[in-house]
């Protein structure tokens, strides 16, 4: 008999929302020591799922149909009380944001310790023993318990979670997308774990993920949402490998590849020439004594016309940094920005305004990028106008530039927020190439989109490149996404350029360490 | 864009303003409802509502209370705008500069808005008035003076949270100058709290006006309602009307004005529904 | 040492704006019509120019303005906050003579507020939309409309006149003379009705801060996760949300104790309570301008060492404050 049993489970939303049902008829076998996985993308339902299984759906959403078997019970069934008890003891889920999911003011070792007192009568001591035993396992072992959340990394708050979460010897743990947040290197290390742990206490484990990298890997078997219902589910093998739904080749073949595709660029004609690069940044005013942080530490590099070079690095690897420092949203401290003849470092914005117009910019978040007050047409148009171009022309040449990013023209009368995020990001492609730059820096565009409308704003991009023979700067802190789409490739790390060189040398051969760990992070790279 | 709808919506929202479009109604018809001046004796001291056909009653000089109310109105609804409008000018174009430059200019209002936030402003706004000998204008130079400053934290704040908004960021890559960033995409979004926060404002403006001439340190040559609440002091325990009927006349206009602000402000921000 | 450093600062930063609000005195004085010698001379009836001028070199008024600014900031920082015009005496020791009943009367007022306040606040933060929330709600509302000088008037009529329950005014019994336990009980009694008075606008303030505050945090993930480890809702309450929704309140009382010294004026004089209120307005009654400013100076002081106080117990209530 399975560990959980999930059978024709209906969640149902507070009117208002977008769609009546959060999940409908979803059944699905956890089995014991299993690792199952749940993929989608956002509004799947697949979060909602897991949190019926644990009796923790906000207020206004409700398990209206359905039954979920625990070891035999009906948890939606149960008391309130009997449920509580469960909760921490039986199950225990992990969540994807670790500094949002541990209370600020309370000790990491009081948090640990407070659960195991909820269900065991333990004194503070005992229990702290107990807590200071498991962060140790988790690799924690040289933090004090007296540390706050906001003095660990991201990976370490991570580590604390599944501590607490295993404090207990649950028989099933909850993870949901626990690594979403974090960065790639820490990402595989946390996997890593939860795959140990779910070894050594022969535990199941439920992990909700969107990507088919990390289903790869861990899971046993999965299951595919997509708008509350199950597409397709089965033995990670077999669905991989013959995938019989639609929308699972789709979510499949939208995970960029790990090989490269490009061939570099012989004769880059170069646009853009970086040479010693450095950015500082003090935090504090006049009385603090915070040391400086060097966000970017003589950092060299060229990008030529027709190209595409990714700058991948972690966070604080000083890539925003750099992207911002050649557009002059940020004042570089030293070195010189070199847009062929002109260094444009240190130029004063009087002088740099007209040159604006050669180098422009697609931003990361969707939701802020585009003014909510202002409708896409006058948006798309602002940037002309404030170039001294005629409106009417401007109006003229934005329904053409809707066209090429694959919009229709009656997109200009409408506000942003009508829009999804996939179409928000081509909007910004528009704004941006509205001024026929030579330059365009892509800030992690689609870092905050779903994946199958990332690949879709991905190959927008190159498209664009190609035909209007940019050089683009690709910042991204996914190596998959620089393999699809750049020619070229510069490593960060620590304000530091680590390694660079072609897409495909770097992949196939990488010299430095730190590219070799970024490389070997990536989910999902032996098995697709 | 369902604003409107929004705020009509919500039945204190309109109640609030109907309140107080009456008492603006009131207030600049009360020449032409009234034949004589507030100042003006209408017959004995003292006598309740409804005596005499006064329908207020009486105050300790025998004035007409229904009379003194309405021009009341007036001066409370008069220095209550016009400080906030003062307040708010002023505010914003600190509040503006200070979040959009930053620098020492920002460090310098951080410092001003701190030093009026923790020194007593209503002990300070007596030494002005006192000082500038009280009269309509030092009031409302008084109040501006002492409530600027929390009307430009709060457009730093939005200009601060904003500058870093990334169609802010777009703005500056696409060449827009300063003034046209400002104009165009800054402020069109500040404007919401902004409103928001001059309601509320004109509300607590007129509780200081009426404050300030209950102590006596209002115009002596105009009657308000704390002036009126002020001269009923000895007459209080025999006349209640003379006290309680200025009183609440300042709630209500308050409250009307409070509702309206907490209508605004739902009706413009309708992620905060709670 | 960290925490040293950063009370070093603070305290840095209450002395400055001591200075600056000494300055601020200084130049106010320069504002007022005539000067020290007019105002002088008018009350003692002699107006000649001999009598005046006499009297100003007395009084210092005819040196050069930064001498006059310098000797003044000295006199300060000494105590001396110059003499009372009409009372004749020492302004400094008048204000000090009232001051206890002022500060008994603001922390009663205070402590009512904060308790009330948190409690009427989490409560209704509890039950959003029930009923008992919207009437906090509703409450609260009436509260910040309200003068507080005729809230006071009417407490006055009607629980001093119409029920005769407490007394209307002053701070003790007059003529009675009690001692010891008695008098305490009959301070007490006083103290009720103007503590109330000035308690209300800021009562309805903090509930309604911790009300939105609570619901703003209820809404976390950690909030979440406490649940998911299985803690009571009394646990999760108590240890996540509360603990949590605390910390902006403690800046809150910091920012109010301003308000509440204006609003300490207003009742005091309400209630004919022997404070530093009613003092303030004798001052501007008698146009006794250094007394008024005396009141001015040691308002400011008090607040902002206030200030100082709430500042280091934000540091310790959240962790994440950084220090030094």
């Amino acid at each position: 008999m399975p560990l959980v049993s999930i059978q024709n489970l209906t969640v149902s939303l507070p009117s208002g929302a977008d769609r009546a049902l959060a999940t409908e008829g979803v059944s699905l076998d956890i089995g014991r020591k299993e690792i199952v996985c749940i993929v989608g993308e956002s509004g799947s339902g697949k979060s909602i799922t897991a949190h019926a299984i644990m009796g923790l759906l906000p207020r206004g959403v409700a398990a209206t149909g359905g039954n979920i078997f625990f070891d035999g019970v009906d948890l939606l069934r149960q008391p309130a009380d009997a449920m509580r008890r469960r909760r921490g003891r039986d199950i225990a889920m992990i969540f994807q944001d670790p500094m949002a999911a541990l209370n600020p003011v309370l000790a990491i070792g009081k948090q640990v310790s407070e659960q195991i007192r909820a269900h065991q009568r333990v004194s503070e001591t005992q229990a702290l023993k107990q807590a200071a035993r498991l962060l140790g396992e988790m690799g924690l072992g040289e933090i004090s318990l007296k540390a706050y959340p906001h003095q660990l990394s991201g990976g370490q708050r991570q580590r604390v979670m599944i501590a607490m979460a295993l404090s207990l010897s649950p028989r099933l743990l909850i993870a949901d997308e626990p690594t979403t947040a974090l960065d790639v290197t820490t990402q595989a290390q946390i996997l890593k774990l939860i795959k140990h742990i779910q070894t050594m206490r022969e535990m199941s484990v439920l992990l909700i993920t969107h990507d088919f990298g990390v289903v790869a890997d861990m899971a046993d078997s999965v299951a595919v949402m997509r708008h509350g219902k199950i597409v397709e589910s089965g033995a990670t093998a077999q669905v991989l490998g013959n995938p019989s739904h639609a929308y699972t080749r789709a979510l499949i073949a939208a995970v960029p590849r790990g090989a490269s595709q490009l061939p570099p660029v012989s004769q880059i004609r170069p646009v853009i020439q970086v040479k010693n690069l450095t950015k500082r940044f003090r935090r504090g005013g006049l009385f603090s004594s915070t040391p400086t942080t060097t966000a970017l530490d003589d950092v060299s590099l060229t990008l030529g016309r027709g190209e595409t070079l990714g700058v991948v690095g972690e966070s604080g690897s000083g890539k925003s940094t750099l992207a911002r420092c050649i557009i002059r949203l940020l004042d570089p401290d030293a070195g010189e920005v070199r847009l062929e003849d002109v260094d444009i470092a240190h130029m004063r914005s009087a002088a740099l305004r007209p040159l604006r117009r050669r180098i422009q910019m697609v931003f990361q978040d969707p939701f802020s990028s585009l003014n909510p007050r202002q409708t896409v047409g006058d948006s798309l148009i602002a940037g002309p106008r404030a170039h001294g171009e005629d409106v009417r022309e401007a109006r003229r040449r934005a329904a053409d530039m809707l066209d090429l990013v694959g919009l229709s023209p009656q997109v200009l009368q409408r506000l942003p927020h009508e829009f999804s995020g996939g179409q928000r990001q081509r909007i910004g492609l528009a704004r941006a190439l509205m001024l026929r730059p030579e330059v365009l820096i892509a800030d992690e565009p689609v870092s905050a989109l779903d994946v199958t409308v990332q690949a879709q704003v991905l190959k927008l991009l190159d498209d664009v490149r190609r035909q209007m023979n940019l050089a683009m700067l690709f910042i991204t802190h996914d190596m998959r996404v620089a393999a699809q789409i750049c020619h070229r490739v510069v490593v960060m790390r620590h304000g530091r350029i680590v390694e660079q060189g072609s897409t495909r040398d770097i992949f196939a051969a990488p010299a430095s360490d730190y590219t070799k760990a970024l490389l070997a992070a990536i989910p999902g790279r032996q098995a697709l | 864009m369902g604003f409107t709808r929004r705020f009509l919506c919500r039945p204190t929202a309109m109640f609030g303003l109907a309140v107080f479009l009456f008492i603006v109604a009131i207030a600049l018809g009360a020449p032409l409802l009234f034949s004589r001046g507030p100042f003006s004796i209408v017959g004995m001291p003292l006598l309740p509502p409804g005596a005499s056909g006064l329908l207020a009653g009486s105050d300790v000089l025998g004035r007409d209370m229904a009379v003194g109310l309405a021009y009341g109105a007036r001066i409370s609804l008069l220095v209550g705008i016009a400080s906030t409008v003062c307040a708010a000018g002023i505010g914003v174009l600190m509040g503006a500069v200070a979040g959009y430059y930053g620098g020492w200019v920002d460090d310098l209002l951080m410092r001003v808005t701190e030093f009026f936030q923790i020194i007593p402003s209503f002990v300070l706004l007596m030494v002005l008035v006192a000082f500038l000998q009280p009269s309509l204008a030092s009031t409302v130079i008084g109040i501006t003076l002492v409530t600027w400053p929390q009307v430009a934290r709060v457009v730093r704040g939005e200009f601060l949270s904003l500058r870093a908004r990334e169609f802010v960021q777009a703005a500056r890559v696409l060449g827009m100058g300063d003034a046209a960033i400002i104009a165009t995409q800054i402020l069109p979004n500040a404007l919401p709290p902004i409103v928001v926060i001059s309601s509320m404002i004109v509300g607590n403006a007129i509780l200081t006006e009426s404050a300030l001439s209950f102590l006596g340190l209002g115009d002596p040559n105009l009657l308000s309602w704390g002036s009126m609440i002020g001269g009923s002091r000895s007459a209080m325990w025999v006349a209640w009307w003379t006290t309680v009927l200025p009183g609440a006349c300042i709630m209500i206009t308050v409250l009307a004005l409070n509702f309206i602000g907490d209508g605004l402000n739902d009706a413009l921000n309708p992620r905060a529904r709670r | 040492m960290n925490r040293l450093s950063y009370i070093g600062a603070r305290l840095v930063k209450t002395v400055l704006i001591t200075i600056a609000v000494v300055l601020l005195s200084f130049f106010l004085i320069r504002l007022a019509p005539g000067d020290a010698a007019t105002v002088m001379a008018g009350q003692s009836g002699y107006a000649d120019e001999a009598f005046m001028k006499s009297l100003r070199i007395e009084y210092g008024l005819d040196q050069p303005l930064p001498v006059q600014l310098w000797k003044y900031v000295k006199a300060v920082a000494q105590g001396d906050l110059g003499t009372s015009y009409v009372r004749r005496q020492p302004v400094a020791a008048v204000i000090l003579e009232r001051l206890p009943n002022t500060l008994l009367l603001d922390a009663f007022a205070l402590l009512l507020a904060a308790g009330g306040g948190i409690w009427l606040g989490s409560v209704a933060a509890r039950r959003p939309g029930s009923a008992g929330d919207n009437a906090v709600t509703v409450l609260s509302m009436l509260f910040y409309a309200v003068p507080q000088f005729w809230l006071g008037m009417m407490m006055v009529l009607v629980f001093a006149v119409w029920l005769a329950w407490l007394p209307p005014f002053g701070i003790e019994t007059m003529g009675a003379d009690y001692t010891g336990l008695a008098r305490l009980g009959d301070v007490a009694q006083h103290l009720i009705l103007p503590g109330v008075t000035l308690a209300l606008y800021f009562l309805a303030s903090y509930a309604r801060l911790t009300r939105a505050a609570m619901i703003e945090v209820a809404d976390q993930d950690f909030v979440k996760t406490a649940r998911a480890k299985g803690l009571s809702e009394r646990q999760v309450a108590r240890r996540h949300i509360l603990r949590n929704a605390l910390i902006p309140l403690v800046t809150f009382a910091g920012l109010q104790a301003s308000i509440l010294v204006g609003g300490s004026v207003l009742v005091e004089n309400v209630f004919s309570w022997p404070g530093i209120g009613t003092l303030a307005f004798e001052a501007v009654q008698g146009r006794d301008n250094p007394l008024l400013l005396g009141i001015f100076i040691v308002t400011a002081i008090l607040v902002s060492l206030f200030n100082l106080i709430t500042d280091i117990a934000y540091s310790i209530a959240d962790p994440r404050v950084e220090l030094g």
